[in-house]
């Protein structure tokens, strides 16, 4: 019998668990001490922002967080991929790749601390803001890559959603218009096990997330979104192949998600300790340390300087979330139209007179 | 100048801002070769190609999340949804992100797109072809929502809405599409997208409709006005935000009210016209307000359907009504 066409989904990993190197055929930037290095540094620093994140929201100091521990080769991966007049279509976790774009900590801090302001963020001014309700934010972007390819802009759309967002129409929606309009976009799905407490095997009965995007013609590989080096080198390779006319791509990052869902969820309820236990043994910092000390590029001495400095980082930026007062109550009306209605500004009015009260 | 219908008129609204704006672009299922299956679209791919009247894959949700994606990024989509009943997994889109950009970005990104919809019923379509679904985007902040009832104003309010740097929900009702022609000088000239529209002067009752209504409480008034009675007919055009005001300033004149949509009654538009006339207009009423509308059923298919809708008879039982209290 013929087959009209057949399918294979390759896998791309060059660093594996033990820091080893299964594919010596490095891309150039992983061959440069400075520039792996600082891709490290920028994953351990993403670490320690996370954890005084969740510190604050344990203290009663911040609302609700979704933590990215786990993901930071996954996040600084597609950061370090794309230029700044790319756009960004983040889910809600993705801050490594939003802080390499120039958004702030306490822009996050302030997002998950209850003020819209957070959105209004120091990255480029084009990214879209945080996306909560799953998959949506894949449209968004497969509509930018179309704004681009309409005006003949060198630009890419890079939309970022997990697991469980690829069984969203959203997501099947964005890959098809991809393929249709032969779109710069490329697709992200950061595989990391778990859609709260629902886990990979079932989201679907499909062997790989990457073969999603077959159905709509993109290219699709599959990459393990635990080290930083494969992550880059294929978000790099996709976000050519877009810039260059060449179509979309879906990368599917299989990492793990180290802490809770969210800060309101307690994962023991549902998953093993023993495979947390296995996947801190994958996880992507540890790899890559073991890596470039192998190389002689990177010490324990660098890393307890790097620790300390990352922490003060945070902290400042810690310090000027808390310091950031609240927003005024005629803000809740004062974005809503570029001109405001008659009718809400006459609740404004209300709100504000409420306030003298 | 020749005179056209309503949706003539649309489509020399698009046109003329497709030539001003390179922003502007019109998307949706059949909008290109075919001209959208009303044709309201018709002529315009050969005028400014496929890269600007571009069909979509056969998905609302495609179409409501690229239209943001596009407005976000700096360009002025005009989404066609095809017919009402087909746009609620548009709906997603439209509360979370299209309404709410500009507000949670804090004014960073903006979503200026139209969302055209076919809307309406009594044009003897099959199911899911006849809702009068717009009170559901009525409690929804940040959109607008619009519905014209002649050629000029379809015209005017269509070109407001392509221009408001906002959301825009319009609603065309499909029923009045090819009813009649009136001229339409393609002049440019938007309409402001905050007020009502007084379209006949009246003294003894108001009558208060948009959409396809518009032109079943007009004959309703000519019908009165036979009998002696004056009604006075605001079409609302757009209802959000309402110009209350303008109704206001009717009843203060008439002292009773009338309103006229196509909507189940429930939660439907005209309860809110009601609720405010209660809150600002109590003493200007000589009587309570009636309400003319479709009732809490799913409106049923065709060969019911006129049963279904207002006319003008229900109209004038209606305003009889009101005139017996005195």
């Amino acid at each position: 019998m013929e087959s009209p066409v057949r399918f294979e989904i390759d896998y791309l990993q060059y660093l594996d668990a033990d820091g080893e190197l299964s594919n010596p055929d490095l891309p150039d930037f992983a061959r440069n001490r400075e520039q792996l290095v600082a891709l490290y540094k920028e994953m351990l620093k993403v670490r320690c922002f996370d954890a005084k994140a969740v510190a604050l929201q344990r203290t009663g100091k911040l609302g609700t967080y979704a933590s990215c521990l786990g993901h930071e080769a996954a996040h600084i991966g597609i950061g370090s991929g794309l230029q700044a007049d790319d756009v960004l279509a983040p889910s809600y976790r993705e801050y490594g790749a939003q802080f390499m774009r120039g958004v702030k900590p306490r822009e996050v801090l302030l997002y998950w601390g209850g003020d819209e302001r957070g959105n209004d963020f120091s990255g480029p001014a084009h990214d879209f803001a945080w996306c909560v309700p799953i998959g949506t934010q894949c449209l968004h972007a497969a509509g930018s890559a179309l704004a681009f390819k309409l005006r003949n802009e060198p630009r890419v759309a890079l939309a970022c959603v997990g697991d469980g967002g690829s069984s969203k129409t959203d997501t099947y929606a964005a890959i098809n218009a991809a393929g249709a309009y032969t779109l710069p976009f490329v697709l992200c799905i950061i595989n990391n096990q778990w859609a709260i407490s629902v886990p990979r095997s079932a989201q679907t009965g499909a062997k790989t997330l990457a073969q999603k995007g077959l159905a709509g013609g993109l290219e699709c590989l599959q990459v393990d979104g635990n080290d930083i080096i494969a992550v880059k080198a294929a978000v790099e390779h996709a976000a050519k192949r877009a810039r260059h006319g060449h179509g979309g791509t879906v990368l599917e990052l299989i990492t793990y998600r180290l802490a809770d869902h969210t800060t309101a969820d307690d994962a023991r309820r549902y998953r093993d300790d023993e495979q947390v236990k296995a996947a801190w043994k994958r996880e992507p910092l540890l790899r890559l340390k073991k890596y470039l000390m192998a190389q002689s590029w990177w010490s324990e001495q660098d890393e307890a300087a790097w620790v300390i400095e990352s922490n003060a980082w945070a902290d400042a930026e810690v310090d000027a979330y808390l310091a950031t007062t609240v927003q005024p109550v005629e803000s809740m009306f004062d974005y809503l139209y570029a001109e405001m209605p008659h009718d809400v500004a006459e609740q404004r009015a209300q709100a504000l007179a409420a306030e003298k009260h | 100048m020749a005179a056209i219908t309503l949706i003539e008129a649309l489509t020399q609204a698009m046109a003329y801002e497709l030539r001003a704006d390179p922003a502007v672009m019109v998307l949706g299922e059949d909008v290109g070769i075919n001209g959208g299956v009303f044709r309201a679209t018709s002529g315009l791919i050969q005028e400014f190609g496929a890269d600007r009247i571009l069909d979509t894959p056969l998905d609302e949700t495609t179409i409501a999340g690229l239209s943001i994606g596009l407005a976000a990024q700096g360009m002025k989509p005009i989404a066609e949804a095809q017919f009402d009943g087909f746009m609620y997994p548009m709906v997603d889109h439209i509360i979370c992100h299209a309404a709410r950009m500009r507000h949670r970005t804090r004014g960073r990104l903006t979503c200026p797109m139209v969302l055209r919809v076919p809307w309406g019923g009594g044009i003897r379509a099959p199911e899911h072809h006849s809702e009068a679904n717009e009170s559901i985007f009525t409690n929804v902040p940040g959109l607008r929502v619009v519905m014209p009832s002649s050629p000029q104003r379809a015209y005017g309010l269509l070109l407001a809405a392509i221009r408001d740097p906002d959301p825009v929900i319009f609603f065309e009702p499909k029923r009045i599409y090819r009813q009649y022609k009136e001229e339409v000088p393609d002049d440019g000239e938007a309409l402001p997208l905050d007020v009502c529209f007084v379209l006949r002067d009246g003294s003894d009752v108001t009558l208060v409709t948009w959409g396809s209504q518009v032109k079943e409480t007009l004959e309703a008034a000519d019908a009165l006005a036979k009998s002696g009675i004056s009604a006075e007919v605001i079409d609302v055009a757009t209802i959000k935000p309402l110009d209350f005001d303008t109704i206001h300033e009717s009843v203060k004149k008439t002292g009773r009210c009338v309103i006229v949509h196509e909507a189940p009654r429930t939660a439907g538009f005209g309860a809110e016209v009601a609720a405010q006339l209660a809150e600002k207009a109590m003493y200007d009423l000589v009587a309570p307000v009636e309400r003319v509308t479709g009732y809490d059923t799913h409106i049923p298919l065709f060969r019911l359907e006129m049963k279904y809708l207002p006319n003008v008879e229900k109209i004038i039982a209606a305003v009889n009504r009101t005139l017996s209290v005195s």
